[in-house]
């Protein structure tokens, strides 16, 4: 690995804005990002294996729910918290985030926000701890940005349900011991089941050879005449509003997530821009490079002033989706371009697992489609501020 | 048991070093400080010993202005029950070992851990004034501490090796790497140290006995000159240039 220390840009001391507690949340974080993730996030990439060995530590730690609140034992933290823990991590590897936010935001919070009192205490506790994992199930192999379409469906049997589909691209599929699944009841009406491994007719094929978030497990879901008891049934989620509102907190965390990516590729480019001598001079004096380098540290600082009034919107309960999607589109986009252009000041070595800027570029492939892609996002602001939905 | 844990609120290992105008102090503009790691050490093992044994409780104390606290919060935050901020600003190791006795003198603290240097001023003299000031016995430079009855047992780093000792308690200690190992704060400790008392007591008044006169910065390294392998009759007058043979 390069010797490059990890010194995150504050342009605008958004620092100031931050609690004591934030900026402790913060430092542990990224105290164990440093310790136990970036010194072997590259390895794992390039084999493309998912860290699992870290869930027990990143329970311990409290990061999985952290803003669901403590009588589910959870930390309940505020959406500025979560947002700054989102960003250290994916500082380190969006798979990483991946997982860590696919269990909090996709499967815990539709189980605190839908479920029943005895789901949430029979679940929440043990995935904030992580001795249960899970995953999410939504997209379709011929319904992605149109899940309405699903065709996945379940009819009642009296004291069970049968559930019949497929899931695809599903993060954490591979070993995730619990499934919230997204389904047509027999009245067409979208409705969340917990599927349990186990359950006869429920297998989870890995997706593989992804050039992208190759240190998360993705896969299906495929359910073929599954049992599930009507205990695990969601209760208070009737239609698309279910999985969108789990989609909502999902998002923000990416918001703040893909600073962090942003972050590390800026300060790696920045540093190398220093080092690097060519033509007797560093690169970093000549006035191309500056002109990438001060146009990433610019849309760094505009992304994290949007993240942060964000949270104090969602900390408020007045964030709304066109609000979140803004700033997913955004700041995905952003850092796209940030790892694009932070590669090409590395010259050749930006193409080395030497330093983390491929990797992040690559994994962000995936970020700007999974969670509603770039376009479905904007179409979603056109929604707002016109009144015209152009989706048909 | 009943810890005491002395805690150094001292810039990140990472910090470029500058001094104020006047050269008498640390310019501390965009510093990020941090608990004195050799202290986080005693820290850990306090905070282990109290889990273990499912009694006592751990304090931490600092002496320092307000800018400590969130130094002595994330002390909580990993695990001690109680803070304390003895309010001066600290000039010198006797200064300090003084302030520290006179807040634990009386409130019968069974352990009082230290680091065996803090990494700002490096002057490992506060643990054994302490002691001395208490009239207790002191280890210093302590890798392990274990109990056996009411007995310490106590390794410490020796040249070329460990030497093991035992101690009556009260006990003062100075700790080093192998006494525990780190502990990042998890987000429920964190959340709890809000609630956790964070106490401030008035230093006693005094007068500094050592004066920081002025601080420098060692003179810059003279950069490298390469020759290469083929040019050694070069090395040679440049050695030669300069006086050296
Ligand atoms: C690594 C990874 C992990 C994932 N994890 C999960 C998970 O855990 N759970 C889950 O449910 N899903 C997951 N997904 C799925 C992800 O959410 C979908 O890939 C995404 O919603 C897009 O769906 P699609 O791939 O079918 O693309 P499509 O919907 O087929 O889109 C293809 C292209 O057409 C564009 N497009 C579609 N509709 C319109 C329109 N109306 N107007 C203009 N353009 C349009 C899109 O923007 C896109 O560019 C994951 C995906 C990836 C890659």
């Amino acid at each position: 690995m390069s010797t490059y220390t990890y010194n995150p840009p504050d342009y605008y001391n958004l620092d100031d804005l931050l609690t004591e507690e934030h900026k402790l949340i913060r430092d542990a974080v990224r105290d164990w990002v440093n310790r136990r993730v970036s010194p072997f996030i590259e390895e794992w990439a390039q084999n493309n294996h998912c860290p699992t060995h870290l869930i027990p530590e990143i329970g311990e730690l409290g990061l999985f729910g952290p803003q669901l609140p403590r009588e589910y034992g959870c930390p309940g933290l505020d959406q500025i918290a979560y947002g700054v823990i989102m960003q250290e991590i994916e500082r380190a590897d969006s798979g990483l985030r991946s997982m860590i936010s696919v269990q909090g935001s996709l499967v815990m919070y539709p189980i605190y926000a839908y479920g029943s009192e005895e789901q949430k205490h029979k679940y929440l506790p043990k995935l904030a701890k992580g001795e249960l994992m899970g995953c999410f199930g939504l997209t379709e192999p011929d319904f992605g940005s149109n899940p309405a379409g699903m065709i996945s469906r379940f009819v009642d049997m009296g004291d069970y349900v049968v559930l019949n589909g497929a899931k695809t691209w599903i993060s954490n599929s591979p070993f995730a011991d619990i499934a919230v699944v997204w389904a047509k009841n027999e009245a067409g009406r979208i409705q969340g089941l917990i599927v349990e491994r186990g359950m006869e007719g429920f297998t989870t094929p890995e997706i593989k050879n992804k050039w992208s978030l190759r240190a998360s497990a993705t896969g299906e879901l495929v359910f073929d005449n599954v049992k599930v008891p009507k205990e695990n049934i969601l209760p208070n989620a009737i239609g698309l509003k279910g999985p969108l509102g789990c989609l909502d907190s999902a998002r923000y965390g990416i918001s703040w997530g893909a600073i962090g990516a942003a972050m590390d590729c800026y300060n790696t480019a920045l540093q190398y821009a220093k080092e690097r001598i060519q033509f007797d001079k560093p690169i970093a004096s000549y006035q191309i490079q500056q002109k990438k380098l001060a146009e990433m540290v610019t849309e760094i600082t505009k992304a994290q002033l949007l993240t942060y009034r964000l949270g104090q919107l969602k900390d408020q309960g007045k964030a709304t989706t066109a609000q979140i999607s803004m700033a997913k589109r955004n700041n995905v986009d952003m850092a796209l371009k940030i790892g694009r252009e932070a590669r090409q000041i590395l010259g050749g070595m930006g193409i080395t697992g030497e330093y983390p800027i491929m990797r992040h570029m690559a994994n962000l492939e995936s970020v700007v489609t999974y969670e509603g892609t770039h376009d479905i996002h904007l179409l979603i602001t056109g929604m707002d501020i016109t009144g015209i939905s152009a989706f048909r | 048991m009943k810890s005491l844990v002395c805690i150094s609120h001292v810039p990140d290992t990472t910090t470029k070093i500058k001094y104020d105008a006047a050269g008498k102090g640390l310019d501390k503009t965009g510093v990020t400080f941090v608990i004195n790691p050799y202290d986080e050490f005693g820290l850990v093992r306090a905070i282990e010993i109290k889990e273990k044994t499912g009694s006592g409780d751990v304090t931490v104390l600092c002496v320092g202005g307000p800018e400590v606290e969130p130094t002595l919060r994330k002390a909580l935050a990993i695990g001690a029950d109680n803070a304390a901020r003895v309010d001066m600003d600290p000039t010198d190791s006797r200064s300090v070992a003084e302030q520290i006795a006179a807040y634990a003198k009386g409130k019968g603290f069974d352990l009082i851990f230290a680091g065996k240097e803090s990494i700002d001023s490096n002057g490992s003299a506060v643990p054994g004034m302490v002691a001395e000031l208490l009239d207790l016995p002191f280890i210093s430079l302590a890798t392990s501490l274990e109990f056996e009855g009411d007995k310490a047992k106590v390794s410490r780093e020796i040249d070329g090796g460990y030497e093991k000792l035992e101690s009556s308690l009260p006990l003062v200690l100075s700790c080093q790497k192998g006494m525990a190992e780190w502990r990042i704060p998890n987000m429920r400790g964190i959340m709890m140290a809000r609630t956790k008392p964070l106490e401030v007591v008035a230093g006693h008044p005094m007068d500094a006995y050592v004066l920081t006169k002025k601080l420098e910065l060692p003179s810059a390294k003279a950069g490298c000159i390469y020759v290469e392998p083929e040019n050694a009759a070069q090395l040679v007058d440049m050695l030669h240039d300069k006086g050296l043979i």
